[in-house]
């Protein structure tokens, strides 16, 4: 078996509370079945995560990151943060690159507290795209 | 009254209005009891996909209400409930109830869901409007308040899995049903409406052809958690239609069937339908929508469905359908109309019907226990000046029991309906409620993180699925955790017990919960750690249901796995986390009110009824604003005489004081503790408040069009109006032309009076000169609700209504000194000219040219139109998103004197809710400041979405401070900052890094 095949991606996920987090509840009580690879941090607002996190994120060895907010434009519960949000996270993919992650490995979604089936696609995507991928470069002497 | 007052209120019907007027007294100080028919809270709104006009996600946005309902100390919730007596009067009244029973306990039921799934029995589910099946025990939708199961005995066959399977031993197969008596001070009714049955439009086809479907119905289809999951597909046989037809007016607008009046609402949300079917849709998709006039009236609402024609590229159809039939072939529709003078048909794979609102099922019965009047169409009775009171003491009403309307009126009118109950018992305020007493918080800030873990095993939910033992015996080897235990349910009431006795005996000073959502169980742990003497930050949750054991039902191991990642995380925060303190701020319980309409007015007398002081402040000699120019009304009151009183009763009220031609120049400060300047006689005067309402009004546009200003017979109708009152008008030919400045290329939305305004006048010159001939010629006749009576009546006695569009706007010319209207005639096609001895112009209600001045003084911001912009379209109709601050009238949008009466005491109600407090405790998760980190850049000031953080002087050094009181712990200020000075509290840049790091630091197996 080769390493891709075996390969298990990590994902973190940077979810606001009020949509996104809610849609990701929402897959759980409709019993939507999504892979078991991604780890999810809960936040207030999109608008309060940092690029350093998605960074530190790769840093320590994660496959894939996924931020996720309210709808745009007007379901922020905290009126604008899904647009700083997607600012900065557009940025960061700019940057990526030069810290050698591949942009694909970033993903920014908006997800409504209604669509738990649409959390369970993006994850299910997610990983399969990453396994394509391959694992993430900067991870050094780790195990996989 | 011998009696005494009682300071609690009944609220009827739990849908989005109930449930407004309910928080709104709760948080005043009263005690509500909100009783329901259905086993859940939520109403019709809770069926929705989306809302327009901002596409907002309907669950999204009413869930944190339904929550905080819920939770509320002093909301008791009685759901299938029915009012089945009253006794007593005004401020003391004996309700009596019945409680349908659930057969669960609902104190034992905790939701988890289980006997739902293990249930054999298949029955039709209703809150999908009948599209999928549920089983025989229930929850109305995943979202429920309460989240309480409930058995629909008529398909239960008894077999008793339920009650072997429920933990929580919750299942009571001989539950009867049971009856209280309410001691209640005042009563609202918000009952709502029964949609209309579309089986009685049998021409359409509705029951007997599958693919005809009603807009409920489509809204199931649109949502996400609907029968087809968000997928738009034909019920007969699950195909993706690619064209579908929208009905407009099926139960509304049509005399044979008796309901005349206009349903309001439903334009709008067959515009949205058919806009959000389109996105959903993900081949082509033609939206059609038949409509008689497109009654797009309210707040920026002809923006949207100017959108939904030139982007979404929906088609608009001006015409009744004749009929529909079904080729039973392919189950496609036919739907035969008139376009044009010509008949045509044209196949349809889908038809929605928009149906309207009739007056609730049961409004007769409650009119009959109540004692109040219902009117014609047995919705409830009410006064144009009075529009939330019925017609008995004491009891008031508000929503689409009022008449048919949209979800930001019901919201309006359900606070406005509060005040009114409020005020009738405000001397009862803070005497029912319970107020909770906790033991002092232990100070651990000098001591080593002592964690304990509880992991729940939620019946089977998440044991059946996780090795629960095994994360406990993880969680016990990892850092600083001291204590872990595994429960068949952590939520339980003796759990909590359990909880806080282990607290001490361990001397813990954090605490994690493994369990379900945070979203829902957080506040109840939090709680439950403060009473144990913690500070209530010093908790932290992992979803290892919701999230782990739900998703991952096949893969058990893994799912172990990623509950220890998910426990390993949180624990990492958890040994970060700081108590926080939730800041106190004091209330000055005084109100500044600017602008002396009838807006500010009533809402200056409702909060002087609550017992509060209030400046009001008019920038005219006189008070009254636009209600002085009014003479006479469509609904036949005296305004002049309703004017006079208004304006007296202020005039007396000790409570308020009056400040004619006076202007506010500058507001400082935040909720609870403004500082104002009011300008008053060339003097300068300062005054203290706790909050502002907003109700500048709005003026009437000056014409620039239709010869208006260069001849003196081309007139606007408040114009018109002063004339016929002085008896000075004189015509034999009059012809209006409506829209006048609005609903143009330039400003596109409509102005919502002016068909009224122009109906009116019609109406009265019809009334002093029958042979008078009066052409009105509109783009659409916007007369909602009820006020199609008087649009009907307009046409009965003569009155010509043309229609034109902005491509054919009719001309207005001075021939020889005659004036000349050339117009076309779309119905026999031809351009036709009249010579009339006036022309009347509907004149578009502008906003308040002041309104800039006022926006910038006190933060707020303004629509593109120049209103003012509310919190939150649909919901927070008169908020503003920074707290302490209301709107009300036609400051809002253009409205009609009882909508603005209404969001008047609406404003009054949302004040209120701060001024009845001696202080406010906010969230204890704010941003805070490290000063010796601030650079000064002013790059958080300028990202808060609420105006939180101003930067002040030290020492010569400039800083950012956080005012605590606005503050809504977002976090976007933290992110942004360069010097990651300002932070987040609970939320730290460290607490969140420890959580990223320590989620990744074990592998995942294959």
């Amino acid at each position: 078996m080769s390493e891709k095949e075996g390969f298990e991606p990590r994902i973190i996920g940077f979810l606001c509370n009020w949509c996104a987090y809610a849609g990701a509840d929402l897959a759980g009580v409709s019993r939507i079945q999504y892979p078991t690879n991604i780890r999810i941090i809960r936040v207030m607002c999109s608008g309060r995560i940092d690029p350093a996190f998605i960074l530190e994120a790769f840093k320590d060895g994660a496959d894939g990151v996924l931020v996720a907010g309210c709808h745009l434009p007007s379901d922020c519960h905290y009126i604008s943060g899904n647009f700083k949000a997607l600012r900065r996270v557009t940025l960061l993919k700019r940057i990526l690159k030069a810290f050698g992650i591949k942009p694909e490995r970033l993903r920014l979604e908006w997800i409504s507290a209604s669509e738990g089936d649409k959390f369970a696609t993006v994850v299910k995507e997610m990983v399969g795209e990453i396994k394509k991928l391959g694992p993430n470069p900067l991870k050094v002497g780790g195990k996989s | 009254m011998a009696e005494e007052k009682v300071g609690a209120v009944l609220v009827v019907g739990g849908g989005v209005a109930g449930i407004q007027a309910a928080l709104d007294l709760a948080d005043s100080g009263f005690k509500v009891y909100l009783i329901d028919q259905s086993p859940s809270i939520g109403g019709v709104m809770s069926k929705l996909d989306k809302t327009f006009p901002t596409n907002d996600c309907a669950m999204c946005i009413l869930a944190p209400k339904l929550v905080a309902t819920g939770r509320h100390p002093n909301i008791n919730l009685v759901t299938n409930g029915e009012v089945i007596g009253l006794n007593g009067e005004a401020g003391n009244f004996e309700v009596k109830i019945r409680k349908r029973s659930r057969y669960i306990n609902e104190e034992k039921c905790n939701g988890c869901g289980l006997c739902a799934q293990k249930c054999p029995v298949e029955a039709i589910d209703m809150f999908n409007e009948g599209l999928s099946d549920r089983s025989a025990i229930y929850i109305e939708y995943p979202q429920s308040v309460p989240l309480k199961f409930m058995i629909d005995r008529e398909k239960c066959i008894g077999c008793g899995t339920c009650q072997e399977i429920c933990k929580a031993e919750a299942i009571e197969y001989d539950q009867q049903d049971s009856e209280a008596t309410l001691k209640v001070g005042s009563i609202i009714l918000a009952p709502g409406f029964e949609p209309f049955d579309a089986r009685l439009k049998s021409e359409y086809g509705y029951g007997r052809f599958p693919n005809v479907v009603t807009s409920i119905e489509f809204e199931r289809i649109l949502s996400a958690s609907g029968p087809y999951g968000g997928l738009v597909l034909r019920p007969s046989d699950g195909e993706i239609p690619r064209k579908i037809a929208f009905i407009q007016c099926v139960g509304s607008r049509d005399a044979q069937l008796g309901n005349n009046y206009c349903s309001a609402a439903c334009c709008m949300y067959g515009i949205k339908e058919a806009v959000i079917a389109k996105e959903h849709v993900p081949t082509k998709l033609d939206c059609t929508i038949f409509y008689m006039d497109i009654r797009a009236y309210g707040k920026e609402f002809d923006d949207y469905y100017n959108r939904a024609k030139e982007e979404h590229d929906i088609r608009f159809v001006r015409s009744r359908v004749a009929s529909v039939t079904e080729d039973p072939s392919t189950g496609n529709l036919h739907v035969y109309y008139v376009e044009d003078g010509e008949p045509k048909t044209e196949e349809f794979n889908m038809v929605v019907l928009s149906i309207g609102m009739q007056p609730p099922k049961n409004a007769e019965k409650l009119a009959e226990v109540l004692g109040i009047k219902l009117n014609g169409y047995k919705f409830c009775q009410t006064e144009l000046f009075s529009p939330v009171e019925t017609s008995k003491p004491g009891i008031f009403v508000c929503g689409a029991f009022v008449a048919p309307k949209d979800i930001p009126e019901s919201v309006a009118q359900a606070s406005g309906a509060a005040a009114r109950a409020m005020s009738l018992i405000a001397s009862e305020r803070g005497k029912e409620i319970v107020k909770k007493e906790y033991p002092p918080e232990r100070d651990v800030t000098l001591e080593e993180p002592r964690i304990g873990v509880f992991v729940c095993h939620c019946g089977i939910n998440i044991g059946g699925i996780v090795n629960v033992p095994e994360v406990v015996e993880y969680a016990k080897k990892l850092p600083n955790v001291v204590y872990a235990e595994a429960n068949l349910y952590t939520c339980s009431q003796d759990t909590q017990e359990i909880i806080r006795e282990k607290i001490k005996e361990y001397n813990l000073n954090r605490v994690v919960v493994a369990s379900c959502t945070p979203r829902t169980h957080e506040p109840l742990f939090r709680e439950t750690v403060r009473e144990a003497g913690l500070n209530p930050y010093l908790f932290e949750m992992a979803n290892i249901r919701d999230q782990c054991s739900w998703v991952h039902m096949h893969e058990p191991e893994k799912a172990t796995e990623k509950a220890k990642d998910l426990v390993r995380s949180v624990l990492a925060k958890a040994r970060l986390l700081k108590p926080l303190k939730k800041p106190i701020i004091d209330v000055t319980p005084v109100g500044l009110i600017i602008g002396g309409g009838v807006s500010g007015m009533t809402a200056a007398l409702e909060l002087a009824r609550q017992g509060f002081e209030v400046h009001l402040v008019e920038r005219e000699k006189e008070p009254g604003g636009h209600l002085r120019k009014i003479h006479y009304l469509l609904e036949g009151e005296d305004p002049k005489e309703r004017l006079n009183r208004l304006v007296k009763e202020v005039m007396e009220n000790g409570k308020i004081h009056v400040y004619l031609g006076a202007e506010v120049t500058e507001v400082s400060g935040f909720v609870g503790n403004f500082k104002s300047k009011i300008i008053h006689n060339g003097e300068e005067k300062e005054v203290e408040h706790g909050i502002v309402i907003v109700a500048t009004g709005a003026v009437e546009y000056k014409p620039t069009e239709y010869l208006y200003g260069k001849d003196p017979r081309v007139i606007t109708q408040r114009e018109l109006e002063e004339k016929i009152t002085r008896g000075e008008f004189k015509a034999k030919n009059v012809v209006m032309i409506q829209c006048v400045g609005a609903r143009t290329e330039e400003k596109p939305n409509c102005a919502r009076i002016c068909c009224g305004q122009a109906i009116k006048n019609a109406l009265k010159i019809k009334e002093v000169s029958p042979e008078t001939d009066v052409y009105i010629l509109y783009k659409d006749v916007r007369s909602y609700g009820f006020k199609e009576d008087y649009y009907r009546k307009a046409a009965e006695k003569g009155v010509l209504f043309i229609n034109y569009d902005n491509g054919r706007k009719p001309k207005v010319t001075n021939e020889n000194g005659k004036l000349k209207v050339t117009f076309w005639e779309p119905t026999i096609k031809e351009e036709i000219e009249i010579k009339p001895d006036a022309v009347v112009l509907s004149a578009a209600t502008v906003p308040n040219p002041d309104n800039k001045r006022v926006a910038e003084m006190l933060k707020v911001p303004l629509t593109k139109d120049g209103f003012f912009l509310e919190a939150h379209m649909k919901l927070r109709p008169v908020d503003f998103a920074t707290d302490g601050i209301f709107l009300c009238g036609m400051a809002h949008s253009p409205k009609f004197i009882d909508e603005s009466i209404a969001q008047a005491c609406a404003a009054a109600s949302r004040a209120t809710t701060i001024l009845s407090k001696k202080t406010l405790e906010m969230e204890g998760i704010v941003a805070s400041v490290d000063e010796d980190l601030c650079s000064g850049c002013r790059i958080c000031e300028y990202l808060c979405p609420y105006g939180a953080i101003e930067m002040k002087e030290k020492n010569g050094k400039i800083t950012a401070h956080v005012i605590e009181a606005l503050c809504k712990g977002c976090g976007v200020c933290g992110t942004a900052c360069p010097t990651k000075a300002i932070t987040l509290g609970h939320f730290t840049t460290e607490e969140i890094m420890a959580q990223v790091k320590a989620a990744l630091m074990e592998e995942i197996t294959a």
